[in-house]
């Protein structure tokens, strides 16, 4: 990797200033995605700043019908708490599928919804529950947040500081991983939420995304059998040597089945 | 003391387990600098230019060498040590390969230039700052198309990418025989390119003397003396004996680390230049694209047979990708390793293979576990599933059939192989009988109405182990001979050094050899070190590959053992006053039949070397014997894999659900050890199958599956528990009844895997449309195929 000034400021204030003053920095996270792009040379900032030693970013709190996840708490964090597993149980279970073990105590949730890997778990979750994305300087829907490959609403300078995921009645993520990587080729999660079912795919688009028919199928019928006959279009999915638009889009269909089939 | 047969926990596993094992990375060598090798980015270009002055400038920069400095130094090309002759007689092309590129890059990955520095981060920052201007030129990958009239050409004086033309067998009569068939089988099959991913990647570090003019390098080989032997008479020109080479503790090496390789051929020549140490450790990234790769291979082939499914003749026509330069043994493996292979354990009378190597802008294709053996097993273990399916008879009973008898050994095949010893139907019993094979039609028809398709394959396969007889692989163009070297060096108290010119990567000789000479010579295994890799201490050995190390290497140890034991006779006579013909030597104690007159083994050594009271006018001092064991034909493992696999037809996963393994390794030294093998075997085997797959883009010739994100290891979790057993006919012709087992799992593992995909996919008529690695896209597609 180049070299970089490392910053570890304690405050969000502090990182945005440390931000401001850089040429060209960059927020870290976890960084399970920034660390291997510099090994690979790939990124050259001149600034990293490293969001680890904020203590107000990290923390599970449960209000209500309401789970608020900091920024910077890890997957394992999720994954083992108890609250979390008994508001949302998808969401606990998800993060205990994410990466290995290694990843589970490095990554965070802000990273990854930040990042907004094509490939993430979490972005799915966030799409399906309705979460809202809490920065430092306003609060955002998930319904607005992915824009595209690695691209977000997040402007310069804006860093998440907690995702709030509303319960859902019913709930459950299926993910059929690249057998490589282990990433999410096709990510389905769907969630029976206060304002009807929501179903959001990540892993085959550019980014999450939802899937209206299944979830107006869902509304009338909530059951595998009701969205085994929705077939996202295949046009604009992703395509490797994993697998095809197509194939992506049959494993939309499948996951969803079992997601449902597996939410009750 | 130790017996052959047991049990016994690897003795090396306290170091690597425990983070002691000392890697070349590991070595810290005075005032070392660091290289870094700037890689071609594309698959053919011409370098117009290139233009070192900034880099050279850049901070902690010592050196930069390109392909010119490499020519005028005079340095060779790097070699291929096997000459394989086409049909027509006439030598295999051998086009130049330069250690770095002069004026044409031919894959990406070929070296372009090599930067020194004082750290190897500076070393990779000044490589940023080498100016070179490609012309881009059209690239041949396609292992096919390569061969078509008016592909871009790899090697302007190899005309069509043609590399040999070959064959074995007689052609006509293969030709006659089929006219004869009831029923004749055709196959095509494309045997998927496969990239090593040994543990630790390769590395080299070099250090020159100049008050000796010495060189010493340290690599990660498998065979340090044939690297050196290929480096100084034939590469670079040191003599061999003012170069030492140790290859340490090996982190795996599966056929990858048996190659001479341009990294550590410039690492040792550039240290020379620069009269400094200089240390390279290959990226995962660099591994990916410059270790040989292995398998490759694409093929039609047709089986003959009559109205009862007796095999008549058997004909093939592969070709097989080299890629863009020949590796250290690269024309050997598509050929003698792999046509020799392909009467598999039945009487086929008639064979004709015709192999036609080809060259493509890809990274060279060498030998990989197995090496053509895997090749050669996964064609004909397909094509007799196929031919039972379209016979109706049962894959297991076809292959019954066709076995050679029991008593028929030894056994003369077509392809030019003398089979010494085996019994396959014992062990296709035992196999079905683990596999439950009666009912795997039950279990199918139960899957079926759960929605899942279920299949059983069956793999028999034979290999040819312990490489080699010397004389034979001479005949057939070898540049060496294969034999083995040893040597039993006691110390005056009593504990030993075996000495092996074998090299151990993660085959457990400490261990294996260990115990032998436990058992032989009645020595306690904590007193036995076993030592191996380092030029300047063993004597010439041939190194590890093919399964050789228990049946060569471990041949010469017994006979030094043996050379041990009349010394010791001889020494026990003079000492109890005894006729040399009365000693007798049992459990490590010499004695003279019938009274209780005995001399340990520690006291006749301790006499050797403090010889007061000595034969002396019979025998030299000292215990220290070597031994030089070449073998007079190949060993012949053989063995049955059944595997049962389920699909789910949703997704295309592929569920290995039982897996059986018997197998014939002859007598088993370590079976813990054996277990190992054949599980790590079976591992990659099922990884070639399923997962494992090099993929190049066909047009630009860019290594797609360049890293773990998309090359996909086979992990636990795509394993199930294996179901392993044994028969044993000895090896007849060395002295340990062994044959060798490093590489059964892998060469049977394909066949067994894919015969049962196949299987599975016969009651959606997909079984046709699948090649590997079976993926789940793959296999969906198979089944959705219009």
């Amino acid at each position: 990797m180049y070299d970089f000034e490392y910053h570890k400021p304690k405050s969000v204030a502090d990182a945005v200033a440390a931000l401001k003053k850089a040429s060209d920095g960059k927020f870290m996270a976890g960084g399970m995605t920034l660390i291997p792009t510099l090994k690979q040379r790939l990124a050259q900032p001149s600034d990293v700043i490293d969001l680890g030693a904020i203590g107000d970013l990290r923390g599970i709190k449960v209000d209500g019908n309401t789970v608020t996840i900091g920024a910077m708490t890890k997957h394992a964090e999720v994954a083992a708490s108890a609250e979390v597993a008994k508001a949302i149980p998808a969401l606990a279970k998800l993060a205990a599928n994410i990466g290995d073990g290694q990843v589970r105590n490095r990554g965070t949730i802000g990273g990854s919804v930040a990042n907004s890997d094509p490939a993430a778990d979490y972005p799915a979750a966030v799409l399906a529950l309705g979460a809202t994305i809490t920065t430092n300087e306003r609060k955002i829907a998930a319904d607005d947040f992915f824009k595209g490959l690695f691209e977000t609403a997040l402007k310069e300078g804006e860093i998440i500081t907690s995702i709030s995921f509303p319960t859902a009645t019913k709930a459950a993520y299926m993910k059929f991983p690249n057998p490589a990587s282990r990433y999410a080729m096709v990510g389905v999660f769907v969630a029976q939420t206060a304002s009807g079912p929501r179903v959001a795919v990540t892993g085959a688009g550019a980014c999450a995304f939802r899937v209206k028919e299944m979830e107006d199928a869902l509304a009338k019928n909530w059951s595998p059998d009701a969205v085994a006959g929705v077939k996202v279009p295949a046009d604009g999915l992703n395509g490797d040597i994993h697998g095809s638009p197509e194939y992506r889009a049959h494993l939309v269909t499948v996951m969803a089945k079992r997601a449902v089939a597996a939410a009750g | 003391m130790a017996k052959i047969g047991d049990r016994i926990k690897r003795t090396e596993d306290r170091r690597f387990l425990t983070g002691a094992g000392r890697y070349v990375d590991d070595l810290q060598l005075a005032r070392c600098t660091h290289a870094y090798f700037l890689r071609s980015p594309h698959a053919h270009a011409r370098i117009k230019s290139i233009d070192v002055a900034a880099a050279k400038a850049a901070p902690g920069v010592v050196e930069i060498f390109t392909g010119k400095d490499v020519a005028d130094s005079k340095v060779g090309s790097l070699i291929c040590g096997w000459v394989v002759k086409d049909k027509h007689g006439q030598p295999h092309k051998a086009p130049a390969h330069p250690a770095i590129a002069l004026d044409t890059v031919r894959y990406v990955g070929d070296t372009v230039a090599m930067v020194i520095a004082e750290t190897y981060a500076q070393a990779k920052d000044a490589a940023e700052q080498i100016a070179v201007d490609y012309e881009v030129l059209p690239a041949s990958i396609d292992p096919v198309k390569t061969l078509d009239a008016g592909a871009s050409q790899v090697h302007a004086d190899v005309p069509g990418n043609l590399c040999y033309d070959w064959e074995l067998g007689e052609k006509a009569k293969v030709d006659a025989a089929f006219a004869t068939a009831a029923h004749v089988t055709k196959l095509d099959l494309v045997n998927n390119r496969l990239i090593p991913n040994a543990m630790e990647p390769r590395a080299a570090a070099a250090e020159y003397d100049r008050g000796t003019g010495n060189y010493t390098l340290y690599t990660t080989s498998q065979n340090p003396h044939v690297a050196r032997l290929v480096l100084s008479a034939f590469v670079l020109g040191i003599p061999e004996h003012k170069l030492r080479v140790v290859a340490p503790d090996v982190g795996g090496g599966f056929g990858s680390k048996i190659f001479i390789y341009a990294d550590e051929t410039l690492v040792v020549w550039a240290a020379g230049k620069i009269q400094r140490a200089i240390k390279w450790t290959a990226e995962r990234g660099e591994s990916f694209m410059t270790d040989a790769h292995g398998r490759d291979h694409v093929t039609h082939a047709e089986l003959a047979m009559d109205k009862d499914g007796k095999f008549l003749a058997f004909k093939v026509d592969t070709i097989a990708n080299l890629g863009a330069y020949l590796s250290t043994f690269a024309t050997a493996v598509p050929t003698y390793l792999y046509a020799t292979l392909l009467a598999g354990q039945y009487t086929t009378p008639l064979i004709y293979c015709n192999v036609r190597a080809a060259f493509t802008n890809t990274a060279p294709v060498d030998a990989y576990r197995g090496a053509g053996r895997p090749e050669a097993t996964y064609l004909v273990e397909s094509i007799v599933s196929k031919a039972a399916s379209e016979m109706k008879i049962d894959a297991a009973e076809l292959r019954r059939r066709n076995f050679i008898a029991p008593d028929a050994f030894p056994y003369q095949t077509p392809v030019a192989l003398t089979y010494d010893s085996g019994n396959y139907a014992p062990i296709l019993d035992q196999a079905m009988q683990l596999a439950d094979y009666a009912g795997a039609a039950g279990r199918k028809a139960t899957a079926k109405a759960s929605g899942k398709l279920r299949g059983v394959g069956i793999c028999s396969y034979i290999e040819a182990c312990g490489i080699a007889p010397s004389a034979v692989v001479g005949s057939l163009g070898a540049g060496v001979g294969l034999w083995e070297s040893a040597e039993l060096r006691f110390n005056p108290t009593g504990n030993l050094q075996i000495l092996t010119g074998s090299h151990s990567h993660g085959q457990s000789h400490e261990t294996t050899f260990a115990q032998i000479v436990s058992d032989k010579l009645g020595i306690p295994m904590d007193q036995i070190e076993v030592v191996h890799g380092d030029t300047s201490q063993v004597p010439f050995g041939m190194g590890t590959y093919g399964s050789r190390s228990l049946p060569v290497g471990g041949s010469a140890i017994m006979k030094a053992a043996d050379k041990i034991i009349a010394k010791g006779k001889t020494i026990a006579a003079h000492l109890m006053e005894a006729s040399e013909a009365d000693i007798v030597f049992e459990d490590g104690t010499f004695k003279v039949a019938g009274t209780d007159k005995a001399v340990p083994l520690g006291q006749a050594v301790f006499a050797a070397y403090v010889p007061h009271n000595y034969p002396s006018d019979k025998l030299e001092p000292g215990m220290d014997e070597n031994a030089f064991y070449d073998p007079s034909n190949f060993t012949y493992p053989s063995g049955t894999q059944i595997c049962e696999v389920e699909i789910d037809p949703d997704t295309g996963v592929v569920d290995i659900v039982n897996f059986v393994a018997v197998d014939d390794f002859g007598n088993i030294v370590n079976p813990m050890i054996v277990e190992g093998q054949v599980h790590g075997g079976i591992a990659q085997g099922v990884g070639q199958a399923l997962l494992e797959n090099a993929v190049y883009d066909k047009e630009s010739g860019q290594l797609l599956s360049g890293s773990y994100m998309d090359y996909c290891m086979p992990r636990a979790d795509n394993l199930p528990s294996f179901k392993l057993g044994y028969q044993v006919t000895p090896c007849p012709h060395n002295p340990l009844g062994v044959k060798g087992c490093g590489e059964a799992g892998a060469i049977a593992a394909p066949a067994a895997v894919m015969n049962a995909v196949r299987d599975a996919l016969a009651q959606v008529g997909a079984q046709d449309r699948i090649e590997m690695p079976a993926t789940p896209r793959a296999v969906w597609e198979a089944i959705h195929a219009q």
